[in-house]
């Protein structure tokens, strides 16, 4: 007896082998993929002369001019950004709800068509259509407005985010909606004192599935702004010199520009594999 | 979900939804109509508009505006070399990366369900690249790390023979497919994995009892149940993939020659370089129409996959 206890069997050895093994994998593929955001990061750290060197430098004394160089100017592309972003979130969520619950709680007859239809504007893709949208802009005066920004954002993320908040309303038990039914509660106290708090938390990775995609948007917006509604993308492309030394420069800005959306996800980020595959199931 | 067909239905809380009155059918209709509303008016009028000019002649730089010019620019579209380079581009583009970060995507998930030391960190280090801003993302690849002089993946591939390779110039469209790989890989993991955590335990450990091996468990139990959620991932990363943007403009601008143009990045050049809004909007309906087949081939084949399934 005593010598079982002292030293480990085969078994545990085996398992416990295994998870070395498991875990030189798992990090070598989190390394892998993590390297080229770590680089970014890094080389926003260092003065120019030491960023663009061969070999490739990792220790360096980090310095913050880069960064300095890279917000100035900044300011209207990040306000920009702020209202296009959370103007189209919020617009998402005001129009996504209640269709999401007129496709499942209360379902209209023809659901399918209508998720159906919902999902096919998915598939056409926007690209097809950028011409003949800049000259429609043109004419309603919105162009390089920061309202057409939020109008398109808002087009591009509802599908998407109808088709997960209905998911999320389909798993809101029956009993709890009958039972409020026979409390005599109408739609809106339903949806209110019911269904809201228990898809909140799916709401939350919703929201954060279109903030993702309207933060990064730069196809339309390179081709419907100019100044007025120029978004942090836009920043990007046009603030970095393309000559000279601008690696460094380059990085501060692209870091910058990533950072808010990283840290949110990560934040999140189990909700956010929630939230996608919800969509999977129902 | 990817098959419409296969839908949960809502549950039937009161009524079929067919015997409900007409004032009811209203009070459900109601809530649906602002969305619909929005997505008719904004997403299918450019489309309608964009038919109309695909049959005009229409220039910026031409003075005098759009006249009807019949079936030339669709003449045009078909006979151009380039628009067809750039639908096949954008076919191979969108179907290797795809099918790759969905290989990568398994893989990774696989890894990330067993329980390892940090399995937290490397996770959330692993889906990072979908958070980075695409456009960031194509402008740290293009220099600090594909640069052929002072780039690190030439630095860390020299142990294997590589020397100063210019990526960009050589092995452009690979570059750039590798780059959507890096991006989507990390969206597909995260699909997988919800759906790896929502196999139910019971299963596999009464296949671990019947004595059933690792890959035979794989194969016969895990494969199937993450099948939905495969193809929701294939479904979602097709629909972003097709409309690449980003990395063809800020990593090649289409380049070398037109070797990295996809159908977007074409569109884009029709308007933006050539001015030619009606050519562009012959281009855009040809695509739509490729799209709208590919569409419903591809739904179709699903559905019968799935009635497959149901049968046996």
């Amino acid at each position: 007896m005593t010598t079982v206890s002292s030293r480990p069997g085969p078994r545990r050895l085996r398992q416990w082998t295994g998870r070395v093994g498991w875990t030189v994998l798992g990090w070598a593929a989190a390394i892998v993929f993590f390297l080229p955001v770590l680089w970014m990061i890094l080389t926003a750290f260092k003065p120019e002369s030491a960023a663009e060197t061969w070999p490739p430098k990792f220790i360096f004394t980090p310095t913050l001019s880069e960064f300095r160089l890279a917000v100035t100017g900044i300011g209207p592309f990040l306000t920009h950004s702020i209202i296009a972003t959370v103007g189209s979130t919020v617009l998402v969520l005001l129009l996504g709800i209640p269709a999401a619950y007129a496709l499942s709680v209360r379902p209209v007859k023809h659901w399918r068509d209508g998720l159906f239809f919902f999902i096919s504007t998915k598939m056409l893709p926007i690209v097809a259509a950028i011409g003949p949208l800049y000259v429609i802009a043109l004419h309603a005066h919105l162009l390089d407005s920061i309202w057409l920004m939020i109008i398109l954002y808002t087009a591009m993320n509802l599908p998407l985010a109808i088709w997960m908040i209905r998911s999320f309303m389909l798993e809101v038990p029956t009993e709890l909606l009958e039972a409020a039914r026979l409390d005599g509660a109408g739609r809106i106290r339903e949806m209110g004192s019911v269904i809201m708090p228990i898809i909140s938390p799916g709401l939350v990775s919703t929201a954060l599935i279109c903030v993702i995609f309207a933060w990064n948007e730069l196809f339309l917006a390179i081709n419907l702004t100019v100044t007025n509604a120029a978004t942090l993308p836009m920043f990007l492309i046009s603030s970095v010199p393309q000559e000279g030394l601008f690696i460094a420069h380059l990085c501060a800005a692209a870091t910058i520009a990533s950072v808010p959306v990283i840290i949110v996800g990560w934040i999140a980020q189990r909700s956010l594999v929630r939230g996608l595959a919800m969509g999977a199931i129902k | 979900m990817t098959v419409i067909e296969d839908l949960a239905p809502p549950p039937k809380v009161e009524v079929a939804p067919r015997a409900v009155s007409r004032r009811e059918a209203w009070a459900r209709r109601l809530p649906l109509l602002p969305a619909l509303i929005y997505l008719i008016v904004v997403t299918q009028i450019p489309f309608v508009v964009t038919l109309w000019y695909s049959f005009q002649s229409y220039f910026w730089d031409t003075p005098g505006g759009a006249h009807f010019t019949g079936l030339s620019n669709y003449t045009t579209v078909f006979t151009n070399a380039n628009f067809r380079g750039a639908l096949v581009r954008s076919v191979v583009m969108t179907a290797t990366a795809v099918i790759v970060a969905m290989i990568l995507g398994v893989a990774l998930a696989l890894l990330l369900d067993r329980k390892f030391f940090g399995r937290g960190v490397a996770r959330t280090l692993i889906i990072t690249p979908f958070l980075v801003m695409p456009a960031a993302a194509a402008l740290v690849w293009a220099s600090p790390m594909l640069d052929p002089n002072f780039g690190l993946v030439n630095y860390l591939l020299q142990p294997f023979g590589v020397h100063h390779v210019a990526w960009l110039s050589t092995h452009a469209l690979g570059s750039v497919i590798v780059v959507l790989i890096w991006q989507w890989t990390p969206f597909m993991t995260l699909i997988v994995l919800a759906g790896l955590q929502s196999q139910p335990t019971e299963t596999l450990e009464a296949a671990k009892v019947d004595g059933a091996g690792a890959f035979a468990t794989f194969g016969e139990l895990t494969l199937p149940h993450l099948r939905p959620y495969i193809e929701l991932g294939i479904l979602l990363g097709s629909i972003y993939l097709v409309n690449t943007f980003d990395a063809v403009r800020l990593m090649t601008n289409g380049g070398p020659g037109t070797s990295t143009t996809n159908l977007p990045f074409f569109l884009y050049q029709e308007v933006n370089n050539a001015f030619d809004v009606g050519g562009a909007a012959a281009a855009g309906v040809v695509t739509v129409v490729l799209t709208i087949i590919v569409a419903t081939f591809a739904l179709r084949l699903f559905a019968r996959v799935f009635q497959f399934e149901e049968a046996r």
